[in-house]
C-alpha cells in the first residue's frame, strides 16, 4: 500500500518536471526542426495529452510486469541497467550496512561502558565529527590521501582501466571496492554508535546492572549476560531503518569514486533527465527502504521473546503493516523509550 | 582531570566514591548563552562578508594561477586564477543562506501540518502522518534528486528540495507535543467555550510547542547545509558559475589527481566547520530552552 502511494508520488514529481518528453528523447536541434505531424505523432507516443491517471496506470502496469520503460541514456530497458548497476552496488550497501552497524555498535558499547572517561570523549566527539562532515567531503578526502598521495588504492571504478571484463579478477574487485567501502561504513557509524551509547547508559544505570554488581560480576560479564540483548535491539531497528541513509551516502560517495552503481546511476539519470530511469531507481530504493523496515519487524520477534506475545494483541489492532514505519527511530539524539512492552505503536 | 582508563575500570559508576564534578563539566547557563551569541554573530558575519566578497570571487587572475596556499592567497587559488577564500567564503554564506531559507520554509511546513493533525481530526492526522510515511519511506538523496529535478533545476528546485524533504521530522516532534497538549484541561476548556480549531492553535497549541520548536529549527540548519551542499556537488540546482560550495568541491574534484590539495581539503573544511558551527548553536539553544524557558 505504502509502496503503491510512493510510487504515485514519484511519478507526480517526475511528471511535474518542465522537462519536454518530446525535446528530451530526440534531442533539442531535431526538435526545433521538427514538422508539426510528425512532433504529434511523437507526442501522442509519449503520452503528452493524456490525463494524468491514466498514465500512472499504464506506468504502474508496466512496472508489476517488470517493464519500466526505457533508459534514455543508457538505451537499455530500464530494468536491465537497474539489475546491472543493483549488483555492484549490493555488494559496497552491504558491505557498509554491515560493518557499520557492527562497527557502530561495538563502539556504542565501548563508550557507554567507559562512560565520561576518555574512550567514551574520543568516540563521542568522532561521532559528533562525523554527523557533521558531509560523506562526499569524506571520500574526496580519502581519495586524496590514500589514492592520490599514497596509492594504495585506485582513483575509481570497479575493476580496472583497459582489461577485459573477464581477465577481472576477485582481488581487482576488492581492491576497487574496499575505499568506498571504508567512507561508507565510517559515514553510517555516528547513529548507532550514539544511540548504542545511550542505552547502554541508561542500562548501566539501572536496577539490572545494579544486581549484576551485587552479584559480584564485573562490568563486562554483567552486561554480556543481561545487557547486550536489550541494548541490540534498538541498535538493529534502528540500523534497517537507516537503509535509505546508507544508499544516500552511497549515491554520493559512488559519484566521487566514478563507482558504476544505482546511485551514479540515480545521478545521471537526473542530470540528463532521464525519466524511466530516474522512476524506476526511486521505486526500487523505495522497496530497499521498506524491506529494511519489515526486516526490522521481524528481527524485533527474533531478538525478544516479548514482541512475539505483543505481536500477536498488535497484529489484530488496525494499524496493520504501517505500524512499523511510524515507529521509526526519529533520530538519534532524541532518546526515545521504543523497549517497552506494548510500545510498538510508540509515536501516536 | 580524567582518571586513566584501567585504573577506573573496576570502579562502578554506583560506588560510593564522593567525586565532585570538575567546574567546566557542569552545564553552564552563561556560557551557553554566550556561545549562542557568539556563533550568531559569526554566522550573520559570514553572511555578510559572503555577500561583500560575492564580486572578488568571480575575478580571474590567470598570471596567479593554481598556486598553494600562500600569505597573499591564505587557500590557494584555482585553475583560473581565482582566489579560494573569496569563493568559500561566499560559496558557503551562498549555501548557508539558501539552507537557513530551506529550513525556515521546512519548519513553517512541519508547524502548520502538526497543527492540522492535532486539530483536524484522525482522518487529518492519519493523512499527515500517511504524508510522512511516503516522505521518510524513500532514502533522503533520491527524494532531493526527484524533487529538485521535478521543479527545474535552479535556486527555486534547490530549496523547494531540501524544505520538502526535511519538515517530517520536525512535523512529528511539533504532532506529538501537540497531542500532548490537546489532551490538556485548558485546551478542553477553550474548546467547551467556544473557540474555533484556528484560535485555540494559535494561542494554546503554537506556544506550547515554540521553545522545541524552535530548537528544532535550528538544529535543522546543518542538515539542510548539508544537504544543499551535497545537491550542488552532484550538480542539481546552482549554473556553475555561481559559487556554492558545493559545486566549488565538484569543479575541485577534476583536480584532484593533479595533487591540487587545497582546492577541495580548505573548502570543505571550512564547510564543516560552518555546519559544526549551527549544530552547537543548536545545542546550546536546547540547552538553554530545556532548563527554564528562556526563550
Amino acid at each position: 500500500m505504502l509502496v503503491v502511494v510512493v510510487s504515485f508520488v514519484v511519478f507526480l514529481l517526475v511528471d511535474l518536471s518542465p522537462v519536454d518528453p518530446v525535446q528530451a528523447n530526440v534531442g533539442q536541434a531535431a526538435s526545433l526542426s521538427m514538422s508539426e505531424a510528425k512532433r504529434a505523432q511523437l507526442e501522442a507516443y509519449w503520452g503528452v495529452g493524456e490525463p494524468l491517471l491514466e498514465r500512472y496506470g499504464n506506468w504502474l502496469w508496466g512496472l508489476l510486469h517488470g517493464d519500466l520503460g526505457t533508459s534514455l541514456r543508457f538505451d537499455e530497458p530500464v530494468a536491465q541497467v537497474i539489475a546491472e548497476r543493483a549488483g555492484a552496488s549490493f555488494a559496497l550497501l552491504s558491505i557498509a550496512w554491515v560493518g557499520s552497524g557492527l562497527l557502530g555498535f561495538v563502539l556504542g558499547v565501548v563508550a557507554g561502558m567507559a562512560h565520561r572517561r576518555w574512550p567514551d570523549r574520543l568516540i563521542r566527539g568522532w561521532c559528533f565529527a562525523m554527523t557533521s562532515i558531509p560523506s562526499f567531503w569524506l571520500a574526496l578526502i580519502a581519495l586524496m590521501v590514500f589514492a592520490v598521495a599514497l596509492g594504495w588504492f585506485p582513483i575509481g571504478f570497479a575493476t580496472p582501466v583497459g582489461v577485459a571484463q573477464a581477465d577481472v579478477t576477485w582481488a581487482d574487485v576488492a581492491h576497487h571496492l574496499a575505499l568506498p567501502a571504508i567512507c561508507l561504513t565510517l559515514v553510517g557509524v555516528a547513529p548507532v554508535a550514539l544511540h548504542t551509547r545511550e542505552k547502554v547508559i541508561e542500562f548501566e544505570a539501572g536496577e539490572v546492572a545494579d544486581f549484576c554488581r551485587l552479584r559480584g560480576e564485573g562490568p563486562w560479564q554483567g552486561f554480556w549476560r543481561h545487557g547486550l540483548r536489550n541494548v541490540a535491539l534498538p541498535a538493529i531497528t534502528l540500523q534497517c531503518a537507516s537503509v535509505g541513509e546508507i544508499f544516500g551516502g552511497a549515491v554520493l560517495v559512488e559519484e566521487v569514486f566514478s563507482y558504476p552503481g544505482l546511485g551514479q546511476a540515480a545521478v545521471t539519470a537526473g542530470l540528463g533527465s532521464d525519466v524511466c530511469l530516474l522512476a524506476g531507481i526511486a521505486v526500487v530504493t523505495s522497496l530497499l527502504v521498506f524491506g529494511g523496515n519489515f526486516a526490522a519487524d521481524v528481527l524485533y520477534g527474533v531478538v525478544d521473546p516479548r514482541m512475539r506475545s505483543a505481536r500477536g494483541a498488535a497484529g489484530a489492532s488496525k494499524e496493520g503493516p504501517l505500524a512499523s514505519l511510524v515507529d521509526r527511530p526519529e533520530d538519534y539524539d532524541v532518546p526515545n523509550a521504543s523497549t517497552g512492552e506494548v510500545g510498538r505503536g510508540g509515536t501516536v | 582531570m580524567v582518571a586513566p582508563f584501567d585504573m577506573a575500570r573496576e570502579r562502578s559508576p554506583h560506588a560510593p566514591v564522593i567525586v565532585a564534578p570538575s567546574a567546566h563539566a557542569l552545564p553552564s547557563r552563561r556560557a551557553d548563552l554566550a556561545r549562542v551569541l557568539a556563533l550568531g554573530a559569526a554566522l550573520v558575519l559570514l553572511l555578510a562578508l559572503g555577500a561583500a566578497l560575492a564580486p572578488a570571487a568571480q575575478e580571474a587572475d590567470f598570471l596567479a594561477k593554481n598556486l598553494p596556499p600562500s600569505l597573499a592567497h591564505p587557500f590557494g587559488t584555482d585553475w583560473m586564477g581565482r582566489d579560494m577564500l573569496c569563493r568559500t567564503v561566499a560559496g558557503l554564506s551562498l549555501s548557508a543562506s539558501l539552507g537557513l531559507l530551506a529550513a525556515l520554509a521546512a519548519a513553517g511546513l512541519s508547524l502548520i501540518l502538526g497543527c492540522v493533525a492535532a486539530l483536524g481530526g484522525p482522518a487529518a492526522d492519519a493523512l499527515v502522518s500517511g504524508a510522512i510515511d511516503v516522505v521518510m519511506g524513500l532514502p533522503h538523496i533520491v527524494l532531493l534528486i526527484l524533487v529538485s529535478f521535478a521543479f527545474g533545476k535552479g535556486f527555486v528546485g534547490v530549496v523547494l528540495a531540501i524544505a520538502l524533504t526535511e519538515w517530517p521530522r520536525l512535523a512529528r516532534v511539533v504532532r506529538s507535543e501537540m497531542l500532548q497538549c490537546r489532551g490538556s484541561d485548558y485546551v478542553f476548556a477553550a474548546r467547551r467555550l467556544g473557540q474555533g480549531p484556528v484560535r485555540v492553535a494559535m494561542r494554546h497549541l503554537v506556544p506550547y510547542v515554540l521553545p522545541q520548536f524552535v530548537v528544532g529549527l535550528v538544529l535543522l540548519f546543518p542538515h539542510a547545509i548539508i544537504h544543499e551542499a551535497s545537491l550542488t556537488f552532484l550538480g542539481f540546482g546552482l549554473p556553475p558559475e555561481v559559487p556554492a560550495i558545493g559545486s566549488i568541491l565538484s569543479e575541485s574534484m577534476a583536480y584532484l589527481s593533479t595533487g591540487a590539495w587545497w582546492l577541495v581539503a580548505l573548502p570543505g573544511a571550512a564547510l564543516v566547520l560552518c555546519v559544526l558551527a549551527f549544530d552547537m548553536l543548536g545545542r546550546s539553544l536546547a540547552r538553554l530552552a530545556t532548563r527554564g524557558g528562556a526563550l
